[in-house]
């Protein structure tokens, strides 16, 4: 766990800050190409290969690994120093807004405890206001894309299968590994849902169903990088297939999931062309007199003191939020709005997932053969978006599309199992009791929609101008507005949900709430905040180019989550990595050109 | 059990299996310890801070827990007349059966103690309904019988749970004391289902590691009509 020759600079040819999706993925394409790279991490070091709760039980944890304010994923989630709040480092809501923001404080971000579902963007989700009229298009094509989405899979190991549906896009052949078998309840949910048309196809998660091919992977990523090959071959040999047991939630400590932990900065490490310094949260991105980036300046959180990073190029990964949160507060003279904000957008077109869902409980599940239900640690079945052509001729009354992700059955009893069997069985005690528990014991099913938000102009985030955080820097103040086309979309879950169950033969788990704006969640809830820092066309419209390189500062590049320009329901953590592998081939090229 | 014993303390022979399996996976990441750059503010820091490095790990409190090796050893509030109490009413909601044994067997008394003792402004509001709960059973079994709730027959229990075991059909006397009943069973439910033994009377079979998932079996496809 210690460093002890490290080859500590004094200068990088670029700095990465943040080491979640986008940070991880820049680490490891810069360093594999060969340039100085120093990754900057607000959180602790933290390394899941030794510090995995993988087969703990919840009796041995405090409340039976029940959620608290500072655990509120529960005990186990791997999430370390964060969740809705982090201590110290505040955040506020305008008047009449609602707006959560989970962070998370260790190497590789969030991407230690995310759900793993790797949905890629389709061809609609790059134009959608050409399709629609609403929101902005991307100023890049699925076409663009694609080939990154391909290599992506195959880096960080996605299992799924190629179905062929509209605006679901197949991969390339010999990318996917294979989907796991589906459990009882999603083949109880298939046969329900295949007459009412909704397609239910194996999920796409970045878990690894079979070890993946470390002789012939590392070719085809890197036909023309030795070093590359050789450190992706090692990282790759280093992980094991999942063994269909524990919540990838936890994290993984056989690295058979995807975090950027143990899948993209041990191969950067590996290079001996990668330093990351954790413990270290941005203040600001500092400029020389002709307005270039010169480096960040940060806190070192150990010792509460200042310092400097310089190098030639920036990379800003530290989630869309922080990032925005960065470039408003590095103001100077020449860019008194915050850098890189010309446009006035820095902040804005912040978007979330709309969410919504309802449980069911079906008999036909009741008094089950006991079966394994653990599996790969998640959904191992989903429905995408289908109503697509209804939708565009208006019969739908909201113009974008959700996916459904759905489970349940006999997973490992924990905090809050039975809740409600009061209701069930009308005050059952005693021996009706344990008989009804045996009964209901993974009878019950969820469904929970995953959906397109349209940005608007009320949803964004600034600088509060009253509040700072333990470290000085102001904190984010955020505001949110769902339009009509969210909440309705959001009733329109849960009917339908309502109506699976039913074709189930169950019954909806208490009220179903019919009024989108109640049943809506919060935003900010479903943890797929992007959109602070828009790329487009042109420099008024938009705050970076086509390549996520600011349009005024050209030696900054941003590889998260704020690039994007809509969020389709498609969960954005593998259009980020992707996006991010695009962003750095560009970067990669313009310094050798000269043009950095 | 198909599975091995997923319940025990170390969570059975699969689980070592397993952490076998990982052997190949067990490299840990080597990182800086705050760089030493020139800048405004770090200049004449000497280098020795540079091969220091950091140490992982988790660094306590309640925000970065131990995850392996958990602590819940925060005092514990009811007292031991409480804890009899409770245990009574813990056996009457989950008696020993053919299937397992009783509530208070595998320590559900003390599970409830822990929960209602924990610093957290739910738990502490769930202390009082409980302390409150457990003093009323007390009052109306002596109010009925003359005796504790737990020097009670199971007959004269029953005659006591039936008042507040559902609370749609609870008069309005009995509305508070059904609001406690069930907060017990729910509490009751999640200390007795999450032991081995709890686990093992649902037919929980995993938490163990296997080469393959496997396919829905041919008994449960014809039972859901597959």
């Amino acid at each position: 766990m210690f460093l002890t020759n490290p080859k500590a600079r004094t200068t990088y040819d670029v700095i990465v800050v943040g080491s979640g999706a986008g940070g991880g993925m820049a680490a490891y394409q810069l360093a594999v190409a060969g340039l100085k790279v120093l990754v900057l991490e607000a959180g602790r070091h933290y390394d899941p290969v030794l510090e995995t709760p993988m087969f703990s039980l919840p009796k041995d944890a405090p409340l039976r690994g029940g959620g608290t304010r500072e655990k509120p994923f529960g005990f186990y989630d791997a999430t370390v120093d964060g969740g809705w709040e982090v201590p110290g480092e505040p955040y506020t809501t305008a008047p009449g807004s609602e707006f959560r923001w989970w962070r998370a404080r260790m190497l590789g971000g969030r991407t230690n405890h995310w759900g793993r579902i790797s949905l890629r963007m389709g061809p609609y989700d790059f134009k959608p206001k050409t399709r629609d009229g609403l929101g902005a298009d991307w100023p890049i094509r699925y076409e663009d894309l694609a080939p990154y989405y391909d290599k992506t899979e195959m880096l960080v190991g996605i299992y799924g299968e190629n179905n062929g549906l509209e605006n679901t896009p197949d991969s390339s052949a010999g990318v996917l590994l294979p989907p796991p078998a589906a459990r009882p309840a999603e083949l109880l949910t298939k046969k329900a849902c295949d007459p009412l048309g909704i397609p239910v196809i194996p999920a796409h998660r970045a878990v690894l169903s079979i070890r993946q091919d470390a002789t012939t992977l590392p070719r085809r990523l890197h036909p023309d990088n030795a070093l590359a090959r050789r450190v992706l071959a090692e990282s790759m040999r280093s992980r094991q297939a999942c063994f269909w047991a524990t919540e990838c939630g936890r994290g993984c400590s056989i690295k058979a999931n995807f975090q950027s932990t143990t899948v993209l900065l041990p191969p950067a490490l590996a290079t001996g062309n990668c330093d990351i310094v954790p413990d270290a949260m941005v203040r600001e991105v500092t400029l020389d007199k002709s307005g270039r980036a010169t480096g960040v300046s940060y806190i070192d959180k150990r010792t509460r003191s200042d310092r400097h990073a310089s190098a030639r190029v920036v990379v800003l990964a530290a989630s869309a939020c922080e990032t925005a949160r960065i470039l408003l507060n590095s103001k100077s003279a020449l860019f008194p709005a915050g850098l890189a904000n010309e446009s006035g957008l820095v902040g804005k077109y912040l978007m979330d997932t709309v969410g919504a869902g309802i449980s069911g409980q079906i008999p036909a599940l009741e008094n089950l053969p006991p079966y394994h239900y653990d599996g790969a640690g998640g959904i191992h079945r989903y429905m995408p978006w289908w109503l697509y052509q209804e939708q565009l001729a208006g019969k739908l009354g909201f113009a974008r599309g959700y996916h459904v992700e759905f489970g349940g059955g006999k997973g490992m009893p924990g905090p809050g199992i039975f809740g409600g069997l009061e209701g069930y069985t009308q005050g059952a005690y005693g021996k009706r009791f344990k008989e009804a528990a045996r009964r209901y014991y993974g009878s019950f099913v969820f469904f929970d929609g995953r959906g397109e938000m349209i940005p608007n102009e009320d949803c964004y985030c600034e600088l509060d101008p009253e509040q700072v955080d333990q470290w000085g820097i102001p904190v984010l103040r955020f505001h949110w507005k769902w339009s009509d086309h969210e909440t309705k979309q959001a009733a329109h879950m849960v009917k339908t949900f309502a109506g699976i169950i039913e074709a189930m033969g169950g019954k909806p788990v208490g009220t179903v709430q019919t009024d989108g704006a109640r049943a809506i969640a919060r935003g900010g809830q479903i943890i797929h905040e992007v959109g602070t820092c828009r790329m487009g066309t042109e420099a008024k419209s938009s705050v970076l180019n086509e390549w996520c390189q600011s349009w005024e500062v050209k030696n900054l590049f941003v590889t998260d989550g704020a690039p994007f320009v809509s969020n389709a329901d498609k969960n954005p953590t593998l259009s980020i990595l992707a996006l991010a592998w695009r962003t750095c081939d560009r970067l990669v090229e313009e310094l050798k050109r000269g043009n950095l | 059990m198909t599975g091995g014993d997923p319940g025990s303390p170390d969570g059975g022979i699969e689980r070592r299996e397993a952490l076998k399996a990982m052997g190949a996976a067990l490299t840990s990441l080597p990182i800086l310890d705050g760089l030493q750059a020139p800048g405004p503010v770090a200049q004449g820091t000497p280098m020795t801070s540079q091969t220091q490095g950091v140490k992982g790990g988790p660094r306590g409190g309640q925000w970065d827990p131990d995850l392996l090796h958990p602590r819940k050893d925060w005092p514990r509030k009811l007292s031991a007349n409480e804890l009899a109490t409770l245990g009574a009413l813990c056996d009457t909601i989950i008696p020993a059966d053919a299937k397992s044994p009783s509530a208070s067997a595998v320590g559900v008394p003390a599970w409830i103690n822990e929960y209602v003792s924990a610093p957290y402004d739910g738990q502490q509001r769930d202390l009082v309904r409980v302390r409150g709960g457990l003093a009323w059973l007390n009052l109306e079994s002596m109010k009925r019988f003359g005796k504790a709730f737990r020097a009670t027959s199971s007959g004269e229990r029953t005659k006591i749970c039936d008042d507040i075991c559902y609370l749609p059909n609870a008069t309005p006397e009995f509305q508070a004391a059904a609001r406690f009943f069930d907060l017990i069973r729910d509490l009751s439910a999640v200390g007795f289902y999450t032991t081995r033994e709890g686990m093992q009377d649902l037919g929980y079979i995993g938490n163990v590691a296997m080469p393959k998932f496997p396919e829905v079996s041919p008994e449960i496809r014809a039972k859901l009509g597959l």
